[in-house]
């Protein structure tokens, strides 16, 4: 099945995008939402789990404070009210990774409601209110075995490991988000990045997407530009990293924007994201789908959160990312554009990591922005995800700074570090690579340069001093980049170029 | 002491604790019970001979070395099905469970093992407690040991009927609309439903979460006190239960036993078979309540009439709260984890598979249930059904709580008739639901409330129910103490002893 698209730009010409994201974030909390469960990702499957979160006949759910408190600390900081009185209720379905019938979820009385998260975006700021702040358990894992594409359609049989069932897991849903026109994908990513690093602060989450951390329903619909009435919306779900967000909405919009070229309409329903095409695929129609039959949880009481605790853990939040951006801009002394730069690379924590292991703010900024995002995008990895530490980049920096290396040979440390060879100073030591002084071995590299060319070394004695560079590069070669530029170019006009 | 099967726990406890009698003997006389009539009463779905003898063994050898063991150590006890029992086999009475062996014990039971008792077996019960008379097992039918054609009440009908024959000493009920209370009565027993979250919910397979409460069935009001108080207390594990000290209970029991209730104001419920609501009662049941409140005012009880209007509504409230929990919880039950898996022959779907397992699983009544359950929480009907039904609750909890001002309890018949033929409304899900009319208001209240046995009517027992404020269930020991004393008194002998079950061969 292949969908008809539109481009981007024609697409804005005659429809005006709404997004809105419900995000769901696995709390960090050492036991599971009901229940005592460890919640460590990567367990033998099926090992983490008791009578509770196994849905056993009899067994009953005790709520962990530790996951309401995070998320209330969510709330605060996505200035949402904090309800003083708020229930679980049951989500019914049948589907075997919810091992008890219906989810624990909330539903008419979440624990936090109106709050909103402003983005910045090519120096333009995106209000996005937030809806909601709620607390549920999250699923097990399904898995299907046989078949061509892992669904469950088509597989001979399926396996579910309920580890993951019971893990707390927080839903912060944004309104829709008009407004955004031809900036719709970069705001929904932007809104995903600013929530993970938020979360990042409050120490509530890993915030691991590749784990599924941290997981983004991406609501997209089209109207014709000047309509008062929205579009119809579809849902694509899970899509577990910043930058399939991004292409989901544009995908979405390209695709609907054909629908509706043809004088169709956009079905309601949820669909799924496929990261090796970016596209979407249609999941179940929801306007099949089922009647959850939402009930308030009766094995629960209710939570009602006291007005001092709230206030003290609303005293007690972290410094959070917008405010910390503007702080660190300010004591770097860095344009809004270059501070937008580091953001938008996902280096900020890197960059301030390095800059506190010592390195200028340049040169943190130099190295992630620079090499590190190149190799970075080379293997197709997340900065985050290079095996080099802020301190390691520090000590590039400085090695650079003292002359030890050059741009050249820090290059070359590098590898040895990402290649797991130790730190630099190590990698340096061990593969030979500080920079040659004024040394016999390179005294005789510019001799025999001078020696190996004399054509060119006669164009410098003449007077043509450019032809100097073309020595240099004689000398940069034979010393495998080891010798400093500046000083071979030096000892070369010594020898050739009379005063 | 009086033969063994017949007498009170109180008075085994004391016997072992005595010497007079070993674990091992009082296990085996009731075992050697079940053994010769469990066959004519159905009460017990599993029984375990080997392991109660070994517990009864290790107790015995425990007391021997002089270990310090509680009161209830080596008294045998029953547990209705519903209790999640360790490595024992726990169906709710369902065919979806049929082979489960849990690999966990309900706190209660957890309790009552700590506490030294030795588990006979687990007592037949309508599916998932949905029922009145038992008949709903997906196993069995049970007998009411006072006259075998007759039903033993339910949905406890395993419980009630061990303890009325003589196969146990007492027993564990669960109660969510009356399913303690009703079979206690139906078989003269004293059966208690105490304050919701006063007994751990935690193992307890759910029928209605925010309704059931699980409760002693014994053959005294002393009885009913001590094993109340083995089981209550805070339980961490249950989000509902109530964090406060375990009442005083058998003490309470004792003191109402001496026969004083001067000042105590009781309130006999208009609504439950009094003037202009007596259709659906048996005279004889009538005629025995009015007997119990007039001993009640001799022993100096204050009695006043109390009307409940909201009570006439609690019926058709329960029937949609409780059937909508139970629809949601029964949701687990899909052949997936556990129990029975039907039809997975590699020709069926996932849903399917689902669909045949419950199907095939639950019986009718279970199945009429999840329907109405069903219906009555989809969008667009839940507030005219579940919605509504919580509104009466609160109507009802209301009324409780005016009564309260003017009383101290409040009286009524158990069950508005006695125990029926086996068969005879099977038919009729309808008048099967009325057996409940009496025990509703209390449970949809979370208020306790005790039946204790006041006469006979056609040589059948009949039960009158003491309902008093929540936490407050020392009231229901004393008064029906008091009430279990005179009458015992009156008549010589407690009424179970006058048991003479009519020879019938089960057909």
């Amino acid at each position: 099945m292949s969908d008809t698209l539109v481009d981007l730009d024609e697409v804005l010409t005659r429809y005006e995008p709404v997004i809105g994201l419900e995000t769901h974030v696995e709390l960090g909390t050492a036991s599971k939402m009901f229940c005592g469960c460890s919640t460590t990702f990567g367990a033998e499957p099926n090992t983490q789990t008791c009578p509770v979160c196994l849905g056993l006949p009899g067994a009953l759910p005790v709520v962990n404070e530790a996951a309401i408190e995070s998320t209330i600390r969510i709330g605060l900081a996505l200035g949402c009210r904090i309800a003083s009185w708020s229930r679980f209720a049951r989500k019914n379905y049948f589907y075997p990774d919810i091992p008890k019938g219906f989810q624990t979820s909330q539903y008419d009385e979440p624990l936090c409601t109106a709050g909103h998260l402003d983005i910045e975006l090519d120096g333009e700021t995106y209000r996005v209110e937030i809806e909601r702040v709620h607390i549920e358990e999250d699923t097990g894992k399904n898995l299907h075995v046989g078949g061509a594409t892992g669904r469950i359609h088509g597989a001979d049989h399926s396996l579910v490991d309920y580890n993951r069932a019971g893990i707390p897991l927080v839903e912060i849903v944004t309104r829709p988000i008009p407004g955004t026109g031809a900036k719709a994908p970069e705001v929904a990513r932007a809104y995903v990045t600013e929530l993970r690093e938020i979360l990042l602060a409050l120490g509530v989450s890993e915030v691991r997407m590749e784990q599924g951390n941290l997981r983004s329903d991406v609501n997209t619909s089209l109207a014709p530009i000047g309509s008062l009435d929205w579009g119809t919306r579809t849902e694509t779900k899970n899509v577990n990293s910043l930058r399939s967000v991004e292409r989901s909405v544009r995908f979405e919009m390209r695709r609907q924007a054909a629908v509706l070229d043809a004088g169709e309409r956009v079905v309601q329903e949820t669909r799924h994201f496929h990261e090796d095409s970016g596209s979407t695929s249609s999941g179940r129609s929801k306007e099949e789908a089922t009647d959850y039959r939402y009930f308030p949880e009766p094995d629960l009481v209710p939570i009602a959160p006291d007005e001092e605790w709230v206030e003290a853990l609303r005293a007690a939040l972290p410094e959070l990312p917008a405010a910390r951006r503007v702080r660190l801009r300010e004591e770097w002394g860095l344009s809004d554009t270059e501070m937008a730069w580091i953001v938008n690379a996902g280096a900020l924590a890197l960059v301030s990591d390095t800059v506190a292991a010592g390195a200028s703010p340049g040169d943190a900024r130099k190295w992630w922005l620079g090499e590190l995002a190149r190799r970075a995008n080379d293997s197709g990895v997340e900065l985050t995800d290079l095996a080099v530490t802020p301190k390691q980049v520090a000590e590039l920096a400085a090695l650079v700074a003292a002359g030890t290396v050059n741009d050249q040979l820090a290059r070359q440390a590098l590898d040895g570090v990402l290649a797991g060879e130790g730190d630099p100073a190590a990698v340096v030591e061990s593969r030979g690579l500080a920079v040659m002084g004024d040394s016999d071995e390179l005294v005789a590299a510019v001799e025999a340069a001078i020696e190996g060319n004399p054509d060119v070394a006669d164009k410098v004695r003449g007077g043509k001093v450019q032809a100097i560079g073309a020595l240099v590069g004689a000398v940069m070669k034979t010393t495998r980049g080891k010798a400093d530029a500046a000083t071979v170019k030096r000892m070369l006009e010594e020898r050739l170029v009379s005063n | 002491m009086s033969d063994v099967t017949s007498s009170s726990a109180a008075d085994l406890s004391s016997a072992l604790q005595s010497g007079e009698l070993s674990s091992v003997e009082v296990t085996r006389a009731y075992l050697d019970r079940i053994a010769a009539d469990d066959d004519t009463i159905g009460a017990y779905l599993h029984v375990d001979a080997e392991a109660a003898l070994a517990s009864a063994e290790s107790i015995d050898a425990a007391r021997a070395k002089g270990a310090e063991l509680g009161p209830l150590a080596g008294v045998p006890l029953a547990l209705k099905d519903v209790v999640v029992t360790e490595g024992v086999r726990t169906t709710s009475g369902s065919k979806i469970l049929d082979g489960w062996r849990p690999p966990y014990d309900a706190t209660l039971a957890a309790r009552l093992k700590a506490a030294g008792t030795v588990l006979l077996g687990k007592t037949n019960m309508d599916e998932f407690a949905m029922g009145s008379s038992t008949e709903n097992s997906a196993y069995k039918v049970t007998r009411n040991p006072w006259d075998t054609d007759r039903v033993p009440g339910g949905s406890s009908g395993g419980s009630s009927a061990a303890v009325a024959a003589g196969l146990a000493p007492w027993a564990i009920g669960t109660d969510t609309g009356g399913s303690i209370r009703q079979p206690a009565a139906l078989t003269g027993l004293v059966g208690h439903k105490p304050t919701y979250g006063s007994v751990s919910r935690y193992g307890l397979i759910a029928f209605s979460s925010s309704l059931d409460q699980a409760g002693p069935m014994t053959r005294t009001v002393l009885d009913a006190a001590l094993l109340h108080e083995a089981v209550a207390g805070h339980d961490p594990l249950d989000s509902t239960s109530i964090d406060s000290p375990v009442p005083v209970l058998a003490e309470s029991a004792r003191r109402g036993a001496e026969g004083d209730l001067a000042g105590l104001r009781v309130g006999v419920v208009t609504e439950l078979g009094g003037d202009g609501h007596t259709d659906g009662y048996d005279p004889g049941v009538l005629e025995r309540a009015a007997e119990a409140v007039a001993l009640l005012e001799g022993m100096g009880a204050e009695v006043r009439q109390i009307s409940c209007p909201a009570f006439d509504l609690a019926l058709p409230a329960y029937y949609l709260i409780a059937p909508s929990e139970a629809s949601s919880n029964l949701a687990r039950f899909d052949g997936v984890r556990y129990g029975l898996r039907a039809g997975d022959d590699g020709s069926r779907d996932l849903d399917e598979v689902m669909a045949l397992t419950r199907e095939q699983g639950f019986g009718p009544e279970v199945k009429r249930r999840i329907i109405l359950g069903t219906y009555a929480l989809s969008s667009g009907y839940y507030d005219a059904y579940y919605g509504q039904a919580q509104k009466v609750r609160t109507l009802i909890t209301r009324d409780f709580t005016t009564a309260w001002d003017d009383v101290d309890v409040l009286v009524s018949p158990t069950s508005p008739t006695v125990a029926w033929p086996i068969g005879s409304r099977v038919d009729d899900p309808i008048a099967m639901y009325a057996a409940d009319l009496c025990t509703l208001p209390a449970s949809l209240a979370g208020v306790p409330a005790i039946s204790v046995p006041c006469g006979l009517s056609e040589g059948l027992p009949v039960g009158f129910q003491i309902m008093a404020p929540a936490l407050a269930d020392d009231r229901c020991y004393r008064v029906a103490a008091a009430l279990e004393a005179a009458q015992d008194a009156a008549r010589g002998h407690a009424l179970l002893a006058g048991i003479a079950p009519k020879e019938n061969a089960p057909s």
